[in-house]
């Protein structure tokens, strides 16, 4: 299996996160009728393709009886997918934003979580809900990072990538998971083209095979190999790590950058080696910082590793505040490269 | 409490008031999409009708033309809130009007007539004309749980209730119309009891599951 690179070579198909994620859609409706779609402002002709373009056209190859526009009803997406899926489709069902899947929590922490449980296994909820997250100008409503609160609920798995080549690999087997997956998709990674072109989005293309692939869940990938200290990180905190650990290699200082993939199934043991190894740990995550996933892996580390520590476990993350709308205070909010770098020192 | 049995269709009992009702549209987007000819009745009480779920389920089975039949057994109280003090409305079926689908208010109680709306209802979603929304008037002779003794209800509403006992009423029914005889109405009370007690003495007979089998069935594999 050929790996997303820093590098580009010319004769390489690339994509874009939209163009990725649009190709694993594309690909897993032509290869099983039961796989649908239903979201906010999808399969609209003359429409948007969802907020962000994702399902862009689909209706086309696949009719309206497959890609569903719903109401702004984001419990019963959330439900009627749920639902569907325990009457053997596979729906990929969206929200505009991640802000509202808090609308959708009993649908998706109560019933679609549970369901399989509760039935003593007989019921699977084969379902995917796709929500785009970060702090992109738009405030406290339509700029958190929920990624953390899904991955507190057993029976859910919680999948964010942070390139193209991963969208497209990851998305591609949440639909082929037998279990509810929430996919997170950070609106600055989806590099959109056009009228729905993302301001102060990463100029993020990658290698994506046309080719069938499959990312298997609960493998992090070791971005960038190094020795002084490891750096976990997810969706855009990847890049921002990857940033500064190309900052402080040019002082000499190289940092191990790995990027967690999934939070659900999550890989301890490509953490645990990276830390055996470097004896110092630093999280970046986009979410404030109470109650965060970085606890969590600080925990296990913690747990698995104590005796491999040479230094605290540090954890760069916002302050514990609702997501500011004015872009200075946004800027401030949201962890930079220098910030991960400042934790990095700490640790040295 | 997730009573269900998947041999009979039945799934487990939903334990978030009006959460099923989303649940069952998507079932019922499910068997339209797969063509099975199979339609979803989803149960619900008076109290559900004021959840969210309720609005966003039932409209989108409406908008989409889904094979689901919504029964509301309107039993007056949800725990014990009697419906008059959260409801304007004057019947429950007038909701349906909203989502621009039928909605009938019947006789809970009255078995024929149950039979014969759910029976219409049933028919419109086979034939692909959409959910109906059945609003049946009942009551509960007891408390919402064990622990309630049901204080909040004059006692003269539970006495009228009473003698309005659906299954009372069918025997008298039956009985008038010649369906059954008094010994085979007999017979039949006695062959239910039978079942009652075999699946309380196979209950208590079982054993307890052991403890480390909840964790299992989390997730697929």
């Amino acid at each position: 299996m050929s790996m997303p690179s820093d590098v580009v070579l010319e004769t390489q198909r690339t994509l874009t996160m939209v163009e990725a994620l649009r190709e694993a859609l594309v690909e897993e409706m032509r290869r099983d009728e039961r796989v649908i779609l239903l979201g906010e402002d999808i399969g609209v002709p003359g429409g948007f393709g969802g907020a962000f373009t994702v399902t862009l056209g689909l209706e086309q190859e696949f009719g309206h009886d497959r890609v569903l526009d719903t109401p702004i009803s984001e419990a019963a997406i959330a439900g009627v997918a749920a639902g569907a899926a325990m009457g053997g489709l596979i729906p990929v069902a969206d929200v505009q934003y991640g802000d509202f899947l808090f609308i959708a929590m009993d649908q998706l922490a109560n019933q679609a979580a549970k369901m399989r449980y509760m039935s003593g296994g007989q019921i699977t909820v084969p379902m995917v809900f796709r929500a785009p997250v970060g702090a992109t100008t738009r405030g406290a409503q339509h700029g958190q990072s929920l990624e953390s609160f899904l991955m507190h609920v057993p029976g859910l798995k919680v999948a964010c990538p942070s390139n193209p080549y991963d969208g497209k690999g990851l998305l591609k087997t949440a639909i082929r998971d037998p279990n509810p997956v929430i996919f997170f998709e950070h609106k600055l990674l989806y590099g959109s083209k056009g009228a729905r072109k993302e301001a102060g989005g990463l100029q993020l293309i990658t290698h994506v095979p046309a080719e069938e692939y499959l990312i298997p869940f609960g493998k992090a990938r070791i971005v960038h190999q190094g020795t002084r200290a490891t750096i976990v990180a997810s969706l855009l905190m990847v890049h921002k790590s990857m940033q500064a650990s190309k900052l402080l290699r040019d002082e000499g200082i190289d940092v191990e950058v790995i990027d967690i993939r999934t939070l659900v199934p999550l890989d301890q043991e490509t953490i645990f080696a990276s830390v055996r190894k470097t004896g110092r740990l630093v999280i970046a995550e986009e979410d404030n910082l109470t109650g965060g996933w970085g606890a969590e892996v600080a925990a296990i580390v913690a747990d698995a590793c104590l005796g491999y520590l040479e230094a605290p476990i540090r954890r760069v993350a916002a302050p514990n505040t609702p997501v500011p709308f004015a872009p200075v205070m946004e800027n401030y909010y949201v962890p930079s490269a220098e910030k991960i770098i400042t934790a990095v020192r700490s640790v040295l | 409490m997730h009573l269900g049995n998947l041999l009979e269709g039945m799934l487990p009992a939903v334990a978030i008031v009006g959460g099923a009702i989303p649940l069952a549209s998507g079932l019922g987007l499910a068997m339209k999409y797969r063509k099975t000819g199979n339609i979803v009745a989803c149960f619900f009480g008076d109290g559900a009708t004021n959840i969210g779920s309720f609005h966003e389920g039932v409209n989108i089975a409406a908008i989409w033309d889904l094979p689901v039949v919504f029964v509301c057994e309107n039993n007056r109280y949800g725990a014990s809130t009697a419906i008059e003090r959260v409801t304007r409305v004057a019947h429950l079926s007038d909701r349906a009007a909203a989502y621009g689908i039928p909605g009938f208010t019947v006789d809970g109680n009255d078995v024929e007539a149950v039979l014969e709306a759910t029976s219409e209802a049933a028919e419109r979603a086979h034939n692909g004309k959409g959910p109906t929304f059945l609003e049946l008037e009942t009551y509960r002779f007891c408390g919402h749980s064990r622990s309630d003794p049901g204080h909040y209800r004059p006692k003269e509403e539970v006495q009228y209730w009473k003698k309005r006992d659906p299954i009372v009423r069918y025997e008298t029914f039956c009985l008038a119309e010649g369906l059954l005889s008094a010994k085979e109405i007999d017979e039949l009370k006695k062959s239910v009891e039978e079942q009652l007690d075999q699946a309380v003495a196979f209950a208590e007979a079982s054993p307890s599951p052991h403890p480390e089998d909840c964790l299992n069935d989390v997730y697929a594999v």
